[in-house]
């Protein structure tokens, strides 16, 4: 087991740079997530980790050692891939003995740490079947079983569950992380998926364009976004973002969302946004969660006001609700039982103590 | 489209049965028999003359009688090849060169395959394409430069290669090699990436990977390149006619040629029975391997 730190780590194709200088430390045990949409260079980063691409630029260490020029097998990592790359002229088990046998293991530890394995990941009755014959799970545990007999320095994760349907990839997800919870391997886990990502990791990185946006627990991340492209990413429903600009009335700052409507700002975010330039063109970033239907009562902070939704999406234990504000579309969650119903009017409620400010020019928090 | 519709005509009637579908699919059947059946006896009809003919002494084949029927069979066409010791050098010459050939075919064309499918070097991609270029020029225009590179050679170092078997061994890889390695580039492309990149993570070197996965996975394309290179060499007859001319070093298709012809008089019976028994060893190799080199030949279109 081992840390890893990447410092400056460039890597550019001819004319494109597809990773633009991460800096990123993982700690010994740490299970980190790296999460983006697709081309921001999540698995070129998480490739050069296990050697299979060079690196242009910057340092890559595991274990304290710098790996730049160490070729993969002696890197001592292990890799789960997204069609999981089974060898498919061997048995499951010769699979998971394959890199131990290249290692010229004795035979009775293979079989001792590929039995462990298959124990640990529920698969001893398939240990002398051929990947075809297995379902997609299946295979999924097999490629694990092969990177945990390794007993690596580092679990290199890419987009494991992709190929997997909805309900598997839920099964599988809390597999991957009761795995974890055993071996305690150091794991690098790269996924498009914010679900899977918050769901797993103990820190999770925010990719985009080839850059690290921010770094963070993933409650940190949900309440605590450093840019738009984060609070927008994490999350799902996604973050709303609503035009608005704040204005002093009375005295009191407010925040004005249309001509028609603007909210007091509670007390501790008054203070927080004083400094802010008074009508410069702002975002306000509310979760739909803080978007409800009114109550009799409100606390301090939450405001109401009136709504035609555009549309209703009854899931069951709550409705998610659309509705149009100064061109942006709005997502809210209300009780099943609020009344909600397509082109129909709704009261409805935004609590500004969740709420966040950000810059529209640059997107960032403020 | 038009079967859909039909199938909807159908339904209220209730006699799915007869539905458009099937009556599609029997046509089909009757005319892939027919046009089968066609070119089953086309190629057939040849073979079946020789195996008739092989079976005939030679007054009956020189009688005007019905030349598609055996009136009094005799296997002594057979005793006599069998027995003489020309043939048996002929067949034997055949072996050693079909063997060896596809031996060295093997030994270079999976590694180039492999290096060139997975290694990415500069110019791989253009080393590809010149590989298969080469198969392209025909061995009408190869053999006479061939021809004068080994008189050259042997000017030069005193070693004859020409009118020796072996010589075969260095020409027909010619042949052999580009298209094989081809075939193979092709195989070895349609294996997913990350195979060898597990196996490189899992701490294999560039070799073990071709040898205990690319081969492994690829087999079914390593036997059809194996039958090719194999067919290639039994059925060559233009280098061997050029190349070999002393009687002890002659392959089969040319041996059978210029010691059964002599002068004007043709041994039919004999030249029948020697075309059948040359014809053998890739018919039973073909049998043995039909299975792998169907699927090598269709790979990728299944690979799920």
């Amino acid at each position: 087991m081992a840390d890893v730190t990447l410092r400056k780590v460039i890597k550019r194709y001819d004319e494109v740079e597809a990773v633009r200088g991460i800096d990123l430390d993982i700690a010994d045990h740490e299970f980190v997530v790296l999460v983006g949409p697709s081309g921001c260079g999540k698995s070129t980063t998480l490739r050069m980790i296990a050697g299979l691409e060079d690196i242009t630029d910057g340092d890559i260490m595991i274990g304290g050692d710098v790996v730049n020029d160490v070729p993969p097998k002696d890197r001592d990592i292990a890799m789960v891939f997204q069609n999981y790359a089974l060898y498919p002229h061997m048995t499951v088990a010769e699979n998971m003995s394959f890199g131990l046998r290249l290692k010229h293991y004795p035979k009775a530890e293979i079989k001792t740490r590929v039995d462990e394995a298959a124990r640990m990941l529920d698969i001893v009755e398939l240990v002398d079947r051929k990947p075809k014959q297995l379902s997609g799970g299946q295979r999924q545990r097999v490629a694990m079983g092969r990177a945990i007999v390794r007993n690596p320095k580092v679990f290199l994760f890419d987009e494991p569950l992709s190929n997997l349907d909805a309900k598997l990839r839920v099964q599988m997800r809390i597999e991957i992380k009761k795995v974890h919870q055993k071996v305690r391997t150091t794991t690098v886990y790269v996924t498009h998926d914010q679900v899977e990502a918050m769901t797993l990791a103990d820190r999770v990185v925010v990719m985009n364009h080839g850059r690290i946006e921010q770094i963070g627990t993933p409650n940190d991340l949900y309440h605590n976004p450093a840019t738009r492209f984060v609070a927008g990413f994490i999350g799902s429903p996604a973050m709303n973002f609503i035009p608005c600009r704040l204005e002093d009335v009375a005295g009191k700052l407010h925040i004005r969302l249309t001509d028609r409507i603007a909210f007091p700002l509670p007390a501790n975010r008054a203070v927080k946004y004083q400094g802010v330039t008074r009508n410069e063109k702002l975002l306000l970033g509310l979760r739909p969660e803080h978007i409800t239907e009114a109550k009799a009562h409100p606390e301090p902070g939450i405001e109401g006001f009136d709504a035609v939704l555009d549309v209703t999406e009854p899931m069951g234990m709550e409705t998610l609700i659309y509705f149009t504000l100064e061109g942006a579309q709005i997502c809210g969650r209300v009780n099943p039982n609020a009344g909600a119903r397509d082109g129909a009017p709704l009261r409805l409620a935004v609590d500004l103590n969740n709420m966040h400010l950000l810059n529209e020019v640059t997107g960032a928090v403020i | 489209m038009a079967s859909t519709v039909v199938i909807d005509k159908a339904a209220p009637t209730r006699n799915v049965k007869y539905g458009s579908m099937s009556r599609d699919r029997t046509w089909a059947l009757r005319w892939s028999y027919f046009f089968l059946t066609l070119f089953a006896i086309f190629s057939l009809v040849p073979p079946l003359y020789m195996l008739i003919t092989s079976l005939k002494t030679s007054a009956e084949i020189s009688a005007a009688t019905n030349p598609w029927w055996v009136f009094h069979p005799t296997f002594s066409n057979y005793v006599e090849l069998l027995t003489s010791n020309q043939f048996l050098t002929f067949f034997r010459n055949s072996a050693f060169v079909s063997i060896f050939v596809v031996t060295i075919t093997m030994l270079i064309s999976v590694p180039a395959a492999f290096a060139l499918a997975r290694m990415r070097f500069w110019g791989s991609a253009t080393l590809a394409t010149g590989v298969f270029l080469t198969y392209l020029v025909p061995d009408t225009l190869l053999f006479l430069p061939l021809f004068k590179m080994f008189a050259v050679f042997s000017d030069w170092t005193g070693i004859q290669l020409i009118n020796r078997w072996y010589v075969l061994l260095i020409i027909y890889p010619t042949l052999t090699v580009p298209f094989c390695t081809w075939i193979m580039i092709g195989y070895f492309a349609s294996i997913p990436k990350e195979l060898d990149e597990a196996a490189i993570i899992d701490g294999a070197s560039w070799f073990q990977t071709l040898t205990r996965i690319f081969i492994p996975v690829a087999m079914p394309g390593l036997i059809a390149a194996t039958i090719f290179a194999f067919t290639v060499s039994w059925a060559q007859y233009l280098y061997p006619l050029v190349f070999t001319t002393s009687t002890d070093q002659l392959v089969l298709p040319v041996g059978i040629i210029t010691s059964l012809i002599k002068g004007d008089v043709f041994n039919w019976g004999q030249i029948m029975t020697g075309a059948l028994l040359g014809a053998a060893p890739p018919l039973i190799i073909y049998a043995f391997l039909m299975d792998y080199y169907i699927a090598g030949l269709t790979a990728g279109a299944t690979k799920g």
